[in-house]
């Protein structure tokens, strides 16, 4: 370091109520309490008690979700006419960068497509929920619901198979249509 | 490679029986490499003490676990008394190869490992990364895109810097400042939740543009947001930038000169209140920027001394403010039109090399990226801001208390996710 770079200092002088540090902890009580005003008389708080109250009953302004948008668990879509949607092309497993989704397709029993998967894997625990599946799907086969809690007791009940993923279809069709 | 005769040389972040690892020692006009696994000269010996003065010394080992660490950094502090001798950072606790993952994904998908480097300002990772592979690839970005990329960039930094104050005045024994900034950030959080669908991993801004439009309405929704927070501001100066008691706890510690600063390549909100208006928004300008009106915030020496921890923590302050002006010219100038440039989706990268920074609200991240065409990445180096600021500590804390130590890792603001990456 330089010489020049070196520069001293005076304290400042306190005075007496400075000294004793009262006066600002008042202070700063005031906003406290202003605020603590705000909370209890007039309601303006941002808590959700959570297992009572859920963020999906709530307006979208208030800390609700935005279903459209959410980036929950993963479903998979069902056509018309209640079949799996998904065309076994791989393009969600090629793009996810998790690597979690394992599909094996078969040659498909309908006649609108070639192929169709008779199993699709995804792993929640390893997934990181950043939406690439949805995104390279090129039929809206495969779509992020606003489902937040998931829970499993073993690991292997958290890898979601074809079933379960329809399963969440069923579940989440009506708030969030396709 | 030099070193200096002091011969700090260790391992960051390799396996403890790599035998490819040796340091050099440069002692008396000698130089020795040893291999770090051999007992040979290891550096750790202590320093004895100058003269023959009768004082016990003790090393103390801060963190990982310690709160004011800011997450998993272990400092091994050689004291004397209640004073720090030598102070050593150790790091890789929370390690997980991001360099060498980014070396074996495609460049899109590299995007979700870059929120987690820094995560609270995954906007400003993301952006930097894409940056470096549009200028690399030679894709322009829309319009629209880089208000909405400016906006979120601009959101998310004051973002990270309520979590800052927040928890830098809890450091300090301020435990409401907390609870209120923490109550803004969820606005925020509310706000990302509806631009993209998650909160803290956004994944946000990609490659060519961004991933999803805003939703209608979010203009709106960003002006109330920034009408109800810059009010905040002020009273949160008030209830603790001002406090005499915040004030004696800070000003005057920690001081970090204008020329010490250069020498450790500080960066963001470090260098500033030290005096150095180094600000990449305006002296490298990248997005729409350059069309933007804003001030870069220096460090003046109000309460203390040029440079010190009040001076840092100010400097965050004040630069909030210039966040929200940013963002109400991006809602008055924002046009319409396409959010993403159209990509081929298995996107190929001509052979090159590039590094591209852009200014996170920690300081300058860095994005080396070597590419010998192809999909994949054959060299990807990150610079992270908070790395490279964490490497002045030792010489911030020779001598100070052992209770200014929060104080100062706090005013440093870390984040370990990026220094360990």
């Amino acid at each position: 370091m330089k010489e020049t770079d070196v520069k001293v200092l005076q304290e400042p002088t306190l005075s007496l109520a400075d000294q004793f540090y009262l006066p600002q902890v008042l202070k700063g009580l005031g906003t406290t309490m202003k605020h603590m005003f705000k909370v209890v008389a007039l309601g303006q708080d941002r808590v959700i008690q959570y297992p009572e109250e859920r963020r999906e009953d709530l307006p979208v302004g208030e800390g609700g979700i935005l279903r459209q948008t959410y980036r929950g668990v993963h479903r998979l879509n069902r056509d018309e006419e209640g079949r799996v949607k998904c065309v076994a092309c791989f393009m969600c497993a090629t793009a996810c960068p998790a690597r979690c989704i394992h599909i094996e397709g078969a040659e498909s029993p309908w006649a609108d497509r070639e192929k169709y998967p008779i199993k699709f894997d995804i792993d929640e625990l390893r997934c990181i929920y950043c939406g690439m599946c949805e995104e390279a799907c090129p039929v809206d086969a495969i779509e992020l619901t606003s489902i937040y809690d998931i829970v499993g007791l073993t690991r292997q009940e958290m890898i979601f198979d074809k079933e379960k993923l329809l399963r969440i279809y069923d579940q989440t069709v009506k708030e969030e249509p396709m | 490679m030099r070193f200096s005769t002091r011969d700090q040389v260790k391992r960051l972040a390799c396996r403890p029986d790599d035998p490819t690892i040796v340091g050099v020692s440069h002692s008396q006009d000698q130089v020795r490499t040893f291999s770090l696994l051999g007992g040979d000269g290891w550096i750790d010996e202590p320093i004895e003490p100058p003269g023959d003065v009768e004082s016990e010394e003790m090393i103390v080992n801060m963190g990982p676990q310690h709160p004011s660490t800011h997450g998993v950094l272990r400092i091994e502090l050689r004291t004397d008394g209640e004073s720090v001798l030598q102070a050593t950072p150790h790091l890789g606790y929370l390690h997980r190869c991001k360099e060498k993952i980014g070396e074996n994904l495609p460049y899109y998908q590299f995007i979700g490992y870059t929120d987690r480097l820094d995560y609270l300002s995954a906007m400003n990772n993301n952006l930097a990364w894409s940056m470096a592979v549009e200028q690399l690839a030679g894709i322009s970005v829309p319009r629209r895109a880089e208000f909405i990329r400016v906006i979120a960039c601009e959101l998310n930094r004051i973002a990270s810097h309520l979590v800052s104050f927040g928890t830098y005045g809890l450091d300090m024994g301020a435990f409401t400042p907390f609870l209120y900034a923490f109550r803004e950030r969820e606005y925020i959080l509310d706000l990302f939740e509806q631009m993209c669908g998650a909160r803290l991993t956004l994944s946000y801004i990609n490659i060519g543009g961004v991933t999803w439009d805003l939703p209608p309405g979010f203009e709106d929704k960003l002006i109330e947001f920034l009408d109800y927070f810059e009010p905040k501001i002020d009273e949160y100066n008030r209830l603790l930038t001002w406090n005499r008691i915040f004030v004696k706890r800070t000003a005057g510690l920690g001081v970090i000169s204008k020329s010490l600063a250069i020498d450790y390549a500080l960066s963001g909100p470090c260098i500033r209140a030290s005096g150095v208006p180094l600000d990449l928004r305006r002296d490298r300008p990248y997005s729409v920027y350059p069309e933007l009106e804003f001030d870069v915030i220096v460090g003046r020496g109000e309460a203390g001394q040029l440079g010190d921890c009040w001076d840092r923590y100010w400097v965050k302050m004040a630069e909030m403010k210039e966040c929200c002006r940013i963002i109400r010219q991006c809602v008055r100038m924002m046009p319409s039109g396409l959010f993403r440039a159209k990509l081929p989706r298995n996107m190929k990268v001509p052979p090159g090399e590039i590094y591209v920074e852009a200014e996170n609200p920690r300081g300058h991240l860095g994005f080396y990226i070597e590419s010998a065409g192809g999909p994949i990445p054959q060299r990807v180096k990150i610079r992270g801001p908070s790395f490279v600021n964490l490497s002045i500590l030792p010489e911030l804390v020779r001598g100070v208390l052992i209770a200014d130590i929060p104080a100062i890792i706090g005013s440093i603001d870390i984040v370990m996710g990026e220094v360990d990456r």
